[in-house]
């Protein structure tokens, strides 16, 4: 075991010249926060949406929801990426197609973000369904007997319950967004594993890289969390058992 | 719409067999040992020996807050270091994931081990089993049965992310269609096929668990 330890690796020029291996890891965690933070949007709005369908009166709509979360929860990530990448430029017309291969702005980020935000509204949507499942039969019924109509007792009176209750597990899941937007870096988008990878193999000081690219990581992760466990605190539901810290 | 050619999955099927074979055999490997240490890892967090139970904790947590690529990253750099000897990409993930998995076997066993009632620990030493004899024969087997649901649904999520050993470029499924892909100039229709036996045999899995949810749901 001889490794050559070499700490002020992050302050050397690249190989190539004109940048800092200091420099190329801040462009991931450019990339890593924006794919993130854009996927999470994404898995928000659709996540709420599917999650409330799957839990509507009418079969057929809750069936839908059905297959929108099993579509996404029983194909890995990875393969996801590349279908989204390679696979559906093919099935557009054909203008959209030679324009998405050819002149799409920033088309690898674009593609990362939409596909683990939908891949994360799957899971966001389980949640929500979860939520709304946990509430008293009692909360739609009256909302309708005040003469709401459907959308209207989810609008105002459903979602903002279920929603409060399941901050805890959408903790956890924008935790993982952030950890699984560590998968784009297969379709080339330039996020933090990528340039883990690639600065590895140029300065060929690979546990310092890793280390600091996993502390990049964990500071990633950590900030969520607490972010979350304020948005937590925040909006507590008065009169509802609840971790009070 | 692209010109499209589903013929190349006729002779891409021995190396799409071969790849497949990898990734059930790494699957099966890494639950295995995955289920084994992550009971054993369980075991030290609940331990009152504070500093096995601290350290379980400490792996634990990192284990599960490090993205998985990163995992396999590290121990592709790192395991050449503690042996002396390169390894191939295959060893290297059979060792990462059982590495990784054990974390998270290791918290759905915890919990398992939680849910059975103390009284069952109290009346496995009335009768005069030792500590050990009480965890072996009366906790451990009641804790594998009610957490047998969970634990296949993350063998599950095992299944689908060991797609990502093609960070180092380890020949699973996905590695050999894509292999197939390039070598036939059909990228596209490769793709599709291995998202097809994902979906397959995820889908067709999690049905079963389902099922199995049921039934341990009336036994109880």
């Amino acid at each position: 075991m001889n490794y050559h330890w070499n700490w002020g690796i992050f302050g050397e020029q690249v190989k190539g010249g004109g940048e800092t291996y200091l420099d190329w890891l801040i462009t991931g965690l450019g990339w890593t926060l924006a794919v993130s933070l854009t996927a999470w949007v994404l898995a928000l709005v659709i996540g709420i949406a599917v999650g409330a369908l799957r839990t509507a009166p009418s079969r057929p709509i809750a069936l839908l929801g059905t297959a929108w979360v099993e579509l996404f929860r029983n194909v890995p990530l990875l393969v996801q990426m590349f279908l989204w990448f390679f696979v559906v430029p093919e099935f557009l017309p054909r203008e959209w197609s030679l324009w998405v291969k050819q002149d799409m702005p920033a088309k690898e980020f674009v593609t990362a973000a939409l596909c683990l935000g939908f891949f994360t509204s799957a899971r966001v949507a389980e949640q929500v369904r979860a939520g709304v499942g946990s509430l008293p039969r009692g909360q739609r019924d009256a909302a309708l007997a005040l003469g709401f109509t459907l959308p209207q007792a989810y609008r105002h009176i459903l979602l903002p319950q279920a929603l409060r209750i399941v901050i805890p597990p959408l903790t956890s899941e924008f935790m993982n967004v952030f950890k699984n937007s560590s998968i784009a870096f297969a379709i080339g988008v330039m996020e933090l594993t990528f340039q883990a990878r690639q600065m590895q193999e140029d300065s060929e000081q690979g546990i310092e890289t890793y280390l600091a690219v996993t502390l990049l990581y964990f500071i990633c992760a950590f900030t969520a969390n607490r972010g979350m466990a304020w948005i937590e605190a925040r909006t507590r539901v008065p009169g509802l058992i609840a971790r009070t810290s | 719409m692209g010109e499209f050619d589903f013929t190349v999955w006729g002779p891409s099927l021995p190396f799409i067999r071969d790849g497949l074979l990898f990734t059930l055999r790494l699957t099966l490997i890494a639950m295995t040992g995955g289920i084994v240490l992550g009971t054993l890892l369980a075991l030290a967090r609940l331990s009152p020996i504070a500093p096995l139970s601290w350290l379980a904790g400490a792996y634990v947590d990192t284990m599960r807050s490090i993205p998985l690529v990163m995992v396999i990253l590290w121990f592709f750099l790192v395991i050449p270091f503690l042996t002396g000897t390169p390894v191939g990409a295959e060893t290297s993930a059979i060792i990462t994931f059982t590495a990784f998995e054990a974390a998270y076997f290791c918290e759905i066993m915890r919990s398992g081990i939680q849910s059975v009632p103390r009284g069952q620990v109290w009346a496995a030493q009335a009768l005069g089993l030792t500590q050990a004899q009480a965890m072996i024969h009366v906790v451990l087997p009641q804790a594998l049965r009610n957490m047998l649901p969970v634990l296949l649904t993350q063998t599950i999520v095992l299944f689908q992310d060991t797609s990502l050993v093609y960070a180092i470029g380890a020949k699973d499924l996905l590695k050999a269609a894509d292999v197939v892909g390039k070598n036939y100039n059909r990228p596209v229709e490769m793709i599709v096929l291995s998202a097809l036996i994902y979906f397959a045999i995820c889908f067709s899995l999690s049905l079963a668990v389902r099922q199995l949810q049921k039934r341990v749901a009336i036994v109880r």
